[in-house]
């Protein structure tokens, strides 16, 4: 019925597409207690001062969820078509790249500064 | 001649999904993105946001792995003293606990705002603005403790590397600045709301594109929090 109403509205057929971003309230509400938790964990992790690679590894597996859950769920990335997703998920892989290279510079500087600058 | 028939009617239901979507959807002389084109900008817009906060991010990972002094203890320097007690990243867990909050509320306005509910768009939407405005009032809290109490300043902080300090008032800055563009935002928009203006158009859609920039907001807090408070 809910569908019948947004088509009237939505004039032609894509935007009776777009305008279909609509799903049941219960699924928003298990997202936000599901990223509650997630927060809390991630919270805990400093908390109980959790440290080395168990730390790092709690640490980004929160955020990656959370950030998935918010992307894919509350920006209906989920339900968007292929063609937008790529252009929405694929750019910023670019990203990775200028992470490892600014992580190589950053300890080449570091061993720089302990060989030429820090007595 | 039937079996050709059949292969053909095959293919044209695989264009449903899939690569073949992409390619449809791209080469039918018709715009690429079935969707309003205030939301494909408002993703290419967050997009580009997305490389700005990265090499926020990007930046201070290299200052900080460069750096041969000692880098300040987030969990100490961002702890809160509730009762005798220094209690560690209270402030931040609270902050975080609003954003999402925050989200929370936006996402069902937007699903009232498909189900043309005017009233309760229009009130999910005010509170999502209300929880933002307050985010941004703990933020200055935050700095005016660190800057007043702390003594953090963009050039150096007595607890070590100096690099701390123009991480942190450039990327929670630039995050602030983010959420009260968006308090801003959302209000105007939820006014509209309100006054029948999305009725009287047609569509609701301008609440979810409003909802997308709010949602992203709350994301870069999800990065934020991981590297800069919780590293």
């Amino acid at each position: 019925m809910d569908h019948a109403v947004t088509q009237a509205h939505g004039g032609h057929a894509a935007a009776a597409h777009a305008d279909g971003q609509q799903h049941p309230i219960r699924i928003y509400l298990w997202i936000w207690l599901l990223l509650f938790v997630l927060s809390t964990f991630s919270y805990l992790v400093d908390y109980f001062q959790i440290q080395g690679v168990m730390r790092w590894t709690l640490i980004i597996l929160f955020m990656l969820l959370k950030a998935g859950f918010i992307v894919a769920i509350f920006m209906h990335v989920a339900w968007e078509r292929l063609a937008l997703k790529l252009v929405i998920l694929v750019p910023p892989l670019a990203l990775l790249v200028l992470i490892a290279l600014m992580a190589i510079e950053g300890d080449y500087t570091f061993l720089t500064r302990l060989a030429s600058f820090v007595r | 001649m039937a079996e050709t028939a059949i292969k053909v009617e095959e293919s044209a239901s695989s264009l449903e999904g899939g690569l073949r979507s992409v390619a449809a959807d791209w080469s039918q002389d018709k715009q690429a993105f079935p969707v309003p084109w205030g939301k494909a900008m408002m993703w290419i817009f967050l997009l580009s946001d997305t490389f700005i906060f990265t090499c926020f991010l990007t930046s201070y990972m290299n200052v900080r792995i460069s750096t041969t002094d000692t880098w300040p203890n987030p969990s100490e320097v961002f702890a809160l003293n509730v009762g005798g007690h220094d209690i560690p990243l209270l402030l931040i867990a609270i902050m975080t606990m609003i954003l999402i909050t925050s989200s929370g509320t936006m996402a069902m306005a937007v699903n009232f705002g498909y189900r043309r509910d005017r009233g309760r768009t229009a009130a999910l939407m005010f509170a999502t603005a209300a929880l933002g405005l307050s985010f941004v009032g703990m933020q200055a809290f935050e700095w005016s403790k660190l800057i007043l109490d702390e003594g953090v300043r963009p050039w150096g902080n007595p607890m070590g590397a100096p690099q701390f300090g123009s991480s942190f008032f450039m990327i929670t800055g630039f995050h602030g600045m983010h959420v009260t563009g968006g308090v801003i935002y959302l209000s105007i928009v939820a006014k509209r709301v309100l006054s029948g203006f999305y009725d009287r158009k047609g569509t609701y859609e301008t609440v979810e594109v409003a909802g997308l920039y709010w949602h992203f907001v709350d994301l870069v807090w999800v990065f934020i929090f991981a590297f800069f408070y919780l590293w």
